[in-house]
């Protein structure tokens, strides 16, 4: 469109250097894949060996073979993906309520200065109740089905989600604000192409904190309500003796919740690639 | 859009880019008032690069501020283009539309690339996609970073943000540029070569611009005329007409001229701050 003057490129060398380029495989990023495994195969070399050694009865300490044992039979069983079907239902079900009200309200919150002020009392005295605790009373108001898991997912995820999303819409840029005020943006295009954007690596972290209190919820739930889910079926091992079993189904809890984990931060990924917490 | 074309460049009566009177600003309480602009009057003809000059508190910022509608006059008037730019304390469009503000910082939107930072007002605008991208290649080019439309803002250094920052005011071809301090937060390496480049783009589009800084030798290596405002309570204390000849290279910055400008600055500075 414009002549570009003899000058412009000497101006140019002087400010074009971008960032380093990183060094495409460095050590913090291979080394986790070599100590892990490695780490995980002693441990497990350890516990086998101790087992055997100090003659543990299995009823304590099932060997890490039979463990293994015990969790592929519980992959092929039918019954057992009954019950982590119903946690995952409940995890999931409480979670997605607790984001949509976390963050909805979050905004609210982070918006208006006074709702702020006149909630903030009932939202530190909920922060700091044991809401664990508050479990058997859900299940008398709730009964033994699934509403009081759902229930119990939800409370425990919905705080990391709002105390975030209050923050993400708070630390929104003053020099971001100066450019959609002057331009004259509509209240819509503020909130589509700074607000949502700029709060979204912090509804993501809550997110990230409130899909494993989630699973926490849910199992807890199931400890005390009820006959099908995870916890229930952790519960009926432990009367069992099935100490192996038992061990089995925490394995099962973990993945689920590495799964969920994961499922965040691709979610996370997928977002919010600009962001710098996307590429770690 | 502006009536006002070319042709009517140095003529006498003819209706300034932007003008104030008695313009000013009261912040703070009624307990602890804060007089940051007393009642100014100011012209600015279509065209002329101006730079506001002055030590921290003498309100220029708070005058670029006003005139880029960020923030709202306690009194006077200020209309941009002949057209008033508050009204019943509601900012008014036409004049709104006239200005193009470049901050301190890029303010780039990180989730954004960087055409669709620089084409941002005109998706506000409601201009099509393929438009827009037009516009945004058409203007790196122009401010010098074409070959950078898909990056990210942080993939870039701070000196071509701020030249990304320099096309997003353009892209909806306002007559009126606002700059306040735009080149501040740079090295000096960058600034100098950047306030090169804002000559150049400025020659290329011939916009009004209204530019802060504290440097002087800023001041007087980019502007047409210089404001200098003193504070408590902010007030214009000198205009100078810079008649340096364009366009001027850092050679320039040798030339007496240049330096006995630059020596009556800091003399003044140092008398009103």
């Amino acid at each position: 469109m414009l002549e570009r003057s003899p000058l412009s490129a000497a101006a140019r060398q002087a400010d074009t250097q971008g960032p380093a380029e990183p060094v495409a495989w460095p050590r913090e990023r291979w080394l986790p894949w070599v100590t892990t495994p490695l780490l995980v195969a002693a441990l497990i070399g350890a516990w086998h060996v101790y087992v055997v050694a100090a003659k543990v009865s299995p009823f304590i300490l099932p060997s890490p073979g039979s463990v293994w044992t015990a969790w592929v039979e519980m992959l092929w069983s039918p019954r057992a993906w009954v019950h982590v079907r119903m946690t995952v239902y409940a995890t999931l079900l409480g979670f997605a309520w607790a984001l949509v009200i976390g963050v909805g309200l979050g905004v609210l919150i982070g918006r208006l200065r006074w709702l702020e002020v006149t909630l903030n009392p009932f939202i530190v005295a909920t922060q700091v109740i044991p809401k664990v605790a508050l479990v058997p009373l859900f299940v008398v108001w709730f009964g033994f089905g699934i509403t009081s898991k759902v229930i119990v997912a939800a409370v425990l995820a919905f705080f990391p989600i709002l105390t975030n999303t209050v923050l993400g819409v708070k630390s929104i840029d003053a020099g971001h604000r100066d450019v959609v005020t002057s331009l004259n943006a509509s209240r819509w295009q503020i909130f589509r192409r700074l607000e949502l954007p700029s709060a979204l690596p912090y509804i993501l972290t809550g997110m990230e904190v409130g899909i494993v209190l989630a699973i926490i919820g849910a199992i807890v739930g199931e400890y005390l309500g009820g006959s099908t889910g995870l916890g229930a079926l952790m519960i009926a091992k432990m009367n069992a003796y099935e100490t192996d079993a038992l061990f089995a189904v925490i394995l099962h809890m973990t993945l689920l919740g590495f799964l969920f984990y994961f499922a965040i931060g691709a979610l996370r990924r997928l977002l919010i690639p600009w962001h710098q917490s996307a590429s770690r | 859009m502006s009536s006002a074309g070319p042709e009517a460049h140095g003529a006498g009566a003819i209706r300034p880019a932007i003008a104030m009177r008695a313009l000013e600003k009261w912040y703070g309480t009624r307990d602890a008032p804060v007089h940051a602009l007393s009642p100014t009057d100011l012209d600015i003809p279509e065209g002329e690069l101006l730079v506001l000059l002055g030590p921290s508190g003498c309100g220029k910022t708070t005058m670029l501020r006003m005139i880029g509608g960020l923030i709202e006059p306690t009194a006077g008037e200020l209309t941009i283009e002949g057209a008033p730019l508050w009204r019943g304390g509601a900012r008014q469009n036409q004049a709104l539309g006239q200005l193009g503000m470049v901050f301190q910082d890029a303010n780039l939107f990180p989730w954004l690339t960087i055409e669709d930072n620089i084409a941002l007002p005109l998706e506000f605008k409601g201009v099509g996609r393929a438009e827009r991208m037009a516009k945004a290649a058409e203007l790196t080019k122009l401010v010098g970073i074409a070959g950078f439309e898909k990056r990210w803002p942080k993939e870039l250094s701070g000196g071509m943000r701020q030249r990304a920052a320099i096309a997003r005011a353009l892209s909806y071809d306002p007559e009126i540029l606002l700059m306040d301090e735009p080149f501040g937060a740079l090295d000096a390496m960058t600034r100098d070569a950047m306030n090169l480049e804002l000559q150049r783009i400025w020659l290329a589009t011939r916009k009004t611009i209204v530019l802060v800084t504290h440097s002087i030798g800023e001041a007087v290596f980019l502007a047409d005329r210089i404001v200098m405002l003193s504070p408590r309570p902010g007030r214009i204390d000198t205009i100078v007409e810079v008649d340096l000849p364009r366009p001027r290279s850092p050679d320039t910055q040798g030339l007496p001229a240049f330096q006995a400008l630059v020596k009556r600055l800091r003399d003044r500075l140092a008398v009103i701050s």
